[in-house]
């Protein structure tokens, strides 16, 4: 008899609980609380033209510190030499090559989110692949700044491209820095179509609620788009296809930049799992990024609040756990086989990475990459509040930024030859760093004012295709296939 | 037309004989830092000052290593170590370089640098074990005596540009010339390079490995018991050391 109440009081309270359960996910899930269509479209369109006195205050700012670090500093390189850098022997390669492979992680998790999580059709991803794949195109932007930094004589930088000539001169095709040139330059291209081709309908549609150069500027974007079938089936095919081939691409961008450093013949470079290795670093660093670009999104511009909701974060927070865990699975790969394999010269690197001068930047990696993200990310309250995992991302970052400062000029610091051992000690490096740091910043900002950030069709689609259905006592959530 | 692009086919291990090779004796270095200077005079090295040099940026295409042996008091030096362009039958720079400025010329059998052709990436000095490469940092300027003091044979380097001890072959390509003229063959010992040449101990032999009457070829007989650096990579150099005989 007892047991009998109990039964029926359960089941009370389930239903109780399952009528509050569907209030939780429509103020949860973004795809289950759908706005009439006019309406989102307003709302991001009123993000786009909202720009408080703030926004120009700080995009004065980085104007300056791009001014003075990016092009006067370049400038001053160029004209005076690399002198005024901090590259010696044997540090050939400093800061500039850090902030390429740098740049180049952060641009890889733009794609990773974006195409991956398009493949594989996870709905989360609808609101925030258009803030990922600008990270993707500006990134770049700021690794090619850094490569062409770096050379000598950069005003000769063609002779890299295999362009025809008189002299039949190609590129070293033996060499990793032309394979590295292919792979970025393809990579720029095919992220920058990429980015583009979901950005279409948002464009059309901007074009039909805007007056003015705005309505040029979007009309000349959209290119004719008026959203017919066809039209549509071709952009689909496009998408689909692009998703399926870019994300072979950007594994082999981060796999040829690691062949930089594996091919050559440096203790502590000719690393056989450097491969992989960069990749996952990449992936760390970029989801990092991306979960710092979005919690400022969403605190700083209009109605983003709708759009990005904590629910995100929670996602990203999860996949950053995994690759956290992931890149610590290769990091202590790395080491072990490295220190198995005996060498002295390896065993003289690897403890100068933990003893030497520079030890505290290894520890501090250990700390930001591993223990932090650890001990933070496993809890879904903390991974759902956005200054706690802009915390984590921004430490991430400069975890995954001191694990390549390691990897280049503190490796590079010790050789074979003890007689040219030599610390490295930035020069101009530091302001051509903050000045692309700042450029990355500003075409980020003036891009959200430009272009519509959330892929609107994306989200209405998602919402459209999301249900809320009863069976029985129990409330699922349901999708259509659409696509 | 098409250019066939020929990487040097060296074969690996003992069958490799270079052409031009040196031998230095390490016992009778003094480590007076004449080949140093006579190298820089040749080559038209620029001297980069008091600063760039004191954070390792200094020029020299050889360079004397010294080394000792202990901890305070019971320090021992040991012999100096002169080290140059080792000009490896394998060499690690030359693979990695993305504008073939740094290539192994079938002739001579030397690896060379085209300077007009290098972009400054700096990647073979990073690959180069022997760290014997320098590279261009500024525009060095040569005080007012100085600047006549250019040898005419050889490129003037600006910044930007990596550069390598060449085994003096404008030196080679003299002798070779001459010999030419003259309707004979280069006799070994007829030249020299300029550190070989400024050596008051004779402590640097140059001259043909692959002909084993030369004087490089019979010393290393002689002493039997040369090294060559870093041989366990691969790199097949050229220049071999006597220690301690």
């Amino acid at each position: 008899m007892a047991g009998y109440n109990k039964k029926a009081e359960t089941a009370h309270v389930k239903a109780e609980h399952n009528q509050h359960d569907e209030e939780h996910f429509r103020e949860k899930h973004l795809m289950l609380d759908p706005l009439p269509r006019g309406q989102m479209n307003d709302m991001v369109m009123e993000s786009m033209y909202t720009t408080s006195w703030k926004f120009w205050v700080v995009f004065a700012i980085l104007s300056v510190i791009v001014a003075w670090g990016l092009f006067y500093s370049w400038g001053r390189m160029i004209l005076e030499g690399l002198g005024i850098a901090g590259v010696n022997r044997p540090v050939y390669w400093g800061i500039f090559l850090v902030n390429t492979v740098f740049w180049i992680g952060i641009s890889h998790a733009g794609t990773f989110i974006s195409a991956i999580l398009r493949v594989f059709k996870a709905e989360f991803r609808r609101p925030f692949t258009r803030a990922a794949e600008l990270m993707t195109t500006f990134g770049l932007v700021q690794a090619g700044f850094s490569i062409f930094m770096h050379m000598g004589r950069v005003w000769v930088s063609y002779w890299l491209m295999p362009y025809p000539n008189e002299r039949m001169l190609w590129p070293n095709l033996h060499s990793p820095l032309t394979w590295d040139l292919l792979a970025i330059t393809t990579y720029l291209l095919s992220s920058t179509m990429y980015l583009f081709l979901p950005l279409i309908p948002d464009l059309a549609m901007a074009r039909d609620r805007s007056t003015g150069w705005r309505r040029t500027f979007y009309k000349t974007l959209a290119l004719g788009f008026r959203g017919t079938e066809g039209e549509w089936a071709h952009l689909r095919n496009a998408m689909s296809i692009f998703a399926f081939a870019i994300i072979p691409v950007m594994f082999s961008v981060h796999t040829i930049v690691s062949w930089d450093f594996a091919a050559a013949t440096r203790p502590g470079w000719n690393s056989s799992i450097f491969g992989p290795y960069f990749v996952v670093g990449a992936l760390h660093s970029g989801m990092g990024a991306v979960i710092m670009v979005l919690a400022i999104v969403r605190g700083t511009m209009k109605n983003m609040k709708y759009f990005i909701r904590p629910e995100h974060f929670d996602a990203i927070g999860k996949l950053m756990l995994i690759i956290s865990m992931t890149w610590a699975y290769f990091f202590f790969n790395d080491y072990m086989v490295q220190w198995y394999g005996g060498d002295k010269w390896t065993h003289m690197l690897l403890h100068f990475h933990e003893s030497g001068p520079m030890g505290w930047m290894w520890f501090a990696m250990l700390i930001f990459n591993i223990a932090i993200p650890w001990a933070v990310l496993w809890n879904q309250k903390w991974r759902s509040t956005p200054w706690i995992v802009f915390i984590v991302g921004l430490l991430i970052n400069v975890g995954m930024w001191f694990e390549r400062y390691i990897i280049i000029p503190i490796s590079l610091s010790i050789n074979r030859m003890p007689f040219t051992w030599r610390l490295y000690h930035p020069g101009v490096e530091i302001p051509l760093g903050i000045g692309t740091l700042a450029f990355f910043i500003l075409l980020y900002m003036a891009a959200s004012r430009l272009i519509p950030l959330i892929p609107v069709w994306e989200v209405e689609e998602g919402q459209m295709a999301h249900e809320l259905k009863k069976f029985g006592r129990e409330t699922v959530v349901t999708v259509s296939e659409l696509e | 037309m098409a250019i066939e692009l020929k990487v040097s086919e060296v074969k690996m291990g003992e069958a490799y004989v270079g052409k031009w090779g040196m031998v230095i004796d390490q016992d009778m270095c003094t480590g007076c830092q004449a080949c140093v200077a006579a190298c820089a005079m040749e080559n038209n090295i620029s001297f980069v000052g008091e600063t760039d040099s004191g954070y390792g940026r200094s020029m020299h295409w050889i360079r004397i290593e010294r080394f000792w042996e202990g901890s305070y008091p019971e320090v021992k030096m040991t012999p100096n170590q002169p080290m140059l362009c080792q000009q490896c039958g394998a060499a690690t720079c030359e693979p990695v370089c993305p504008a073939f400025a740094t290539v192994h010329s079938q002739a001579e059998q030397l690896n060379l640098q085209v300077y007009n052709r290098c972009v400054g990436t700096r990647y073979c000095a990073n690959n180069c074990p022997y760290q014997v490469r320098s590279f261009n940092w500024r525009d060095y300027k040569r005080p007012e005596p100085l600047s006549n003091q250019l040898n005419p044979d050889v490129t003037v380097r600006r910044r930007g540009v990596m550069e390598k001890c060449t085994f003096c072959i404008q030196r080679i390509h003299k002798a070779q010339d001459m010999a030419k003229s003259e309707g004979r063959e280069v006799v070994d010992g007829e030249f020299t390079t300029a550190c070989a040449q400024a050596c008051p101990a004779s402590a640097i032999t140059f001259g043909r490995v692959d002909n084993p009457d030369s004087l490089v070829s019979q010393l290393a007989r002689v002493h039997g018991h040369g090294v060559k650096h870093l041989e366990e990579l691969g790199t097949l150099p050229n220049v071999t050391y006597f220690k301690g005989g």
